[in-house]
């Protein structure tokens, strides 16, 4: 059986794994979230210490989750991880170097000795949580505005400006995107921190974040999004995977993919319901329906990106030069490899859940943050 | 059609990824090594129900967790810099490479970074049983990342299980079980984390030892010491056997670097094994290279031809047979390989050149060409001979090879007495009587990771200047960004890595002094 799967099957079911990782990813940047705002949110230092250890107990997931999202874009799309990496420098040197200074923020803060000072760390918190949602909502936003490069007849990348990822951040498109992302996360973190925390006053104040993280995240939001339905997009011919710009590209995707549509609109409803029923209901369970609704919207964003053909890191140097789901795969014999190590995935899926409710049974309260041993 | 490159970019992603592959590699072994010991400890806990060896657990674990985070902080720029500095390589060969990285992160990053949370908060809010497994997964998780990771290592060192696509202008992978059985893979896996291990068990011991210099703790550093002290005796003779069987097979798959390693210029038969040796300048050279001679040695007769052709008369093939031929072994001459690595890159660029014409008939009998197993095994095996300026310039650094490698064994035999001392006197009873041998248990904590990280050295230096052995060299694997930028980088990361070294040890010392939580 399998050897009638083909590679545009595979290409496929690749891009759809990457879509997934990414909006997990999206997702678990609640972390990132909580960390924005670590300064103004809390009003004393044992509600700073909850809301640090809160996020501290799943900082690991988002981390691994970016890793993974890497590893499995250099081994299904390679020439995507050598033309965006190795081109688009700065944009991915400043996104690793502020997901560096979170890793050892969490455990070192609160330790004795620590020479450079719990305010150092913590500002590795926030410079992490602000600019690790907005510079990966940025770098995604160039998979629709395109970025300034050439391949050779060797697939070798020339980058055409000497930004090198910079220019990126000129484009307002972008930054709406990187703007809404980050916002996102900050309504997630908040979401989360009312799901976790046991701390009446503290959830008084996240309640009223979230309307105040709401106004600006639906403004980029929408801007981003309207902007994308009218703006023109990269279309590859599916049979000689020419480049074309088609206007209207990617509200012509969402009109013939229905299903991702659906998907699309579903996610925005849910992360308004998941906000509506904590603001208005006093509901705990906020951050579960925002979360789903996160991974549904952004699942889809990323389907209009690379399906339908497509292009879904467009050159604006060189339109040739763009790359689609076909043409920056891996071989069929790899993409074949890597699926079945992809049916692993839902085990994970399932270890994580058990073991993410075994350390969630009850709330963190700040009787917990004066015994327990491990705290950061 | 490839762009030639400013040497001074390549230095500098060099030194880049250098830097950041060394910070790395001085957190990783203790996670590798100390992962296992608190899971053995732990699991004494759980049988036994003793109080103090929750105790004793809790201790290391905290020390593990200082490491833990800065080595995954390390880790995903070495990642993400294959892509960032090196975007050519990562085309040539990322349809191989990436697949153990992706692998590695499914299967073993999730597993450890999930059950990491559970193991350090679920003390109190999961049972006894589920806790010890925790601790084990992280161990497992912890150690299936590195086998991934040196799977990957162990390609470039020895590439197989793929093969070349004139299309794609990319080595694409055939077989997954060669990549991942590669000899190379299995020893280098072996090796490293029997290494990581003794490293893990060292730091254990030398702290230990610290307590009893102190006359503090003196319970939990005897249990310390026994498990440290067991683990790190079978570990270190691991490393030795290990050790022994990767250069066995770096004599075969990597001849230039083992000659190197060896400091040998002229092949020969009953070749002696150096056991000590000083190397000096002579006037004598090849090409433009200076030939480094031995001022002082003491050599084993025979031995090295023993260990890698099984007797005293094999041959050991030296520098000089690889880089003029040696006729009668069948190997050839670099100036020839280089030849037919032009050979081999003229007949792409043809290739090419039909394509962006359309020449149907050109491209068809170019693709037979490829095809023909004769012109993959003669001609396009060297393909990245045709890069190579000099014949000399694919002779690594003798003195850097040779001292590594040679400085790291002489470690390793050390280590097998350190850890058979400890448990000697640990069970005579007298291991708090004798000062002396505390002080060097204590004293020796940094030995193994000077160990470890010379094995990287040879490792990566003794490849040169191959980034893929014989196919890509480092020069044409880099990304054409500008050398500026990699230098501003370079320091923002040098500054940033020394300062959470410096964190991280003072954070260390910190909570030895304090000592477990009572």
């Amino acid at each position: 059986m399998t050897a009638m799967i083909s590679q545009a099957f595979l290409q496929h079911y690749w891009w759809i794994i990457i879509s997934i990782l990414a909006s997990l990813l999206v997702f678990l940047m609640f972390v990132q979230g909580g960390q924005s705002m670590i300064y103004s949110l809390p009003k004393n230092n044992t509600q700073k210490t909850m809301i640090v250890n809160t996020m501290g107990r799943k900082w690991e997931f988002t981390f691994t989750t970016l890793v993974t999202f890497g590893g499995a874009f250099f081994a299904s799309f390679p020439l995507f991880y050598a033309t965006s990496f190795g081109g688009a420098y700065w944009v991915w040197i400043a996104i690793l170097f502020s997901f560096t200074i979170q890793a050892i923020a969490y455990e070192f803060r609160s330790k004795p000795n620590n020479v450079l000072g719990k305010k150092t760390f913590d500002l590795f918190l926030f410079l992490n949580g602000s600019l690790g949602p907005f510079l990966i909502g940025v770098a995604v936003a160039t998979f629709f505005t395109g970025s300034m490069f050439t391949l050779n007849q060797m697939n070798q990348v020339h980058w055409a400006t000497h930004w090198y990822g910079l220019e990126a951040l000129l484009n307002v498109r972008n930054l709406s995107l990187g703007l809404a992302v980050l916002f996102l996360a900050r309504i997630n973190g908040l979401l989360y921190i009312i799901n976790t925390l046991d701390d009446e006053a503290l959830t008084k104040r996240s309640v009223k974040g979230l309307i105040t993280n709401s106004i600006p995240f639906l403004i980029f939001f929408l801007f981003f999004v309207i902007s994308l339905l009218f703006s023109k997009g990269f279309a590859a011919d599916p049979t000689t995977g020419t480049i074309t710009v088609e206007k209207f590209k990617y509200m012509h995707n969402l009109i013939q993919m229905p299903v991702v549509l659906i998907l699309f609109l579903a996610g925005i409803v849910c992360v308004l319901y998941g906000i509506g029923i904590t603001v208005f209901r006093k509901s705990f369970s906020g951050i579960w329906f925002s979360g789903a609704g996160t991974i549904l919207s952004v699942f889809s964003l990323f389907l209009i990106a690379g399906f339908n053909g497509t292009s879904f890191y467009p050159s604006l140097f060189d339109l040739q030069s763009s790359l689609t789901i076909r043409n920056a795969s891996s071989s069929l014999f790899t993409l074949k490899t890597m699926m079945y190590v992809s049916f692993i995935i839902p085990l994970v899926l399932a270890y994580i859940w058990y073991a993410w409710k075994a350390i969630n049974t009850n709330k963190i309260t700040e009787q917990e943050m004066n015994s327990e041993e491990h705290k950061y | 059609m490839i762009d030639n490159i400013d040497l001074s970019l390549v230095d500098w992603s060099r030194a880049q990824f250098a830097l950041t592959a060394v910070y790395h590699w001085l957190f990783v072994p203790l996670t590798l090594g100390l992962s296992f010991i608190l899971a053995i400890m732990e699991t004494i806990y759980v049988k036994t129900g003793k109080e103090e060896w929750r105790r004793i657990t809790r201790f290391w674990m905290t020390l593990f967790g200082i490491n833990f985070a800065i080595g995954v902080a390390t880790g995903i720029i070495l990642e993400f810099e294959f892509g960032t500095n090196w975007s050519n390589y990562s085309w040539f060969v990322g349809d191989i490479f990436g697949t153990p990285l992706a692998i590695e992160g499914i299967l073993a990053f999730f597993l450890e970074s999930t059950f990491v949370a559970v193991m350090f908060f679920g003390w109190n809010k999961v049972n006894k049983k589920f806790h010890l497994v925790s601790t084990w997964l992280v161990a497992i998780g912890a150690n299936l990342s590195a086998l991934w990771i040196l799977v990957a290592n162990a390609w470039m060192q020895h590439p197989v299980g793929m093969i070349f696509n004139p299309d794609t202008a990319r080595n694409e992978m055939v077989n997954f079980w060669a990549v991942l059985f590669n000899q190379v893979a299995v020893d280098k896996f072996l090796h490293t984390i029997s290494s990581s291990f003794l490293l893990a068990s060292m730091f254990v011991l030398g702290i230990s030892a610290w307590y009893l210099i102190r006359k503090r703790e003196e319970q939990m550093a005897k249990r310390s010491i026994l498990i440290a002290g067991v683990f790190g005796l079978l570990s270190s003779l691991m490393v030795a056997y290990t050790g022994d069987e990767s250069a066995r097979t770096v004599s075969k798959v990597q001849p230039v670097k083992f000659a190197s390693m060896e400091a040998l210029y002229e092949g020969k038969n009953n070749a002696g094994l150096i056991a000590f040796g000083i190397l000096k300048d002579t006037d004598k050279k090849i090409g433009g290279k200076k030939v480094r001679e031995f001022a002082f040695k003491i050599q084993i007769p025979g031995l090295l031809s023993v260990l890698t052709g099984g007797d005293n008369d094999s041959y050991v093939q030296g520098l000089k047979d690889h880089i003029s031929g040696n006729e009668k072994l069948g190997i050839i001459s670099t100036p020839e390989k280089m030849q037919r690595g032009k050979y081999a890159r003229d007949v792409l660029t043809s290739y090419k050149r039909a394509r962006l014409i359309n020449d149907t008939a050109q491209i068809g009998a170019i693709k037979n060409v490829f095809k023909d197993k004769d012109f993959q095994n003669k001609y396009f095996r060297y393909f990245g001979y045709a890069s190579i300026d000099k014949p000399e310039d694919v002779i690594p650094n003798v003195t850097v090879s040779f001292y590594s490698f040679h400085l790291m064994v002489v470690l390793g035999f050390l280590f097998i007495m350190i850890f058979s001392i400890a448990l000697y006197l640990l069970f005579k009873g007298t291991i708090s009587d004798n000062k002396w041998f505390l002080w060097i248990a204590l004293l020796s904590i940094p030995l193994p990771y000077v160990a470890s990280e010379l094995g990287w050295l040879l490792t990566e230096i003794g490849r040169q200047p191959w980034i893929i052995q014989d196919m890509m060299t480092v020069s044409k694997a880099v990304s054409q960004i500008s050398t500026g930028s990699v230098i501003t980088t370079f320091i923002l990361f040098a500054v940033l890595f020394t300062g959470l070294l410096i964190s991280e040890v003072s954070i260390m010392l910190k909570q030895i002094k304090t000592g477990p939580k009572h």
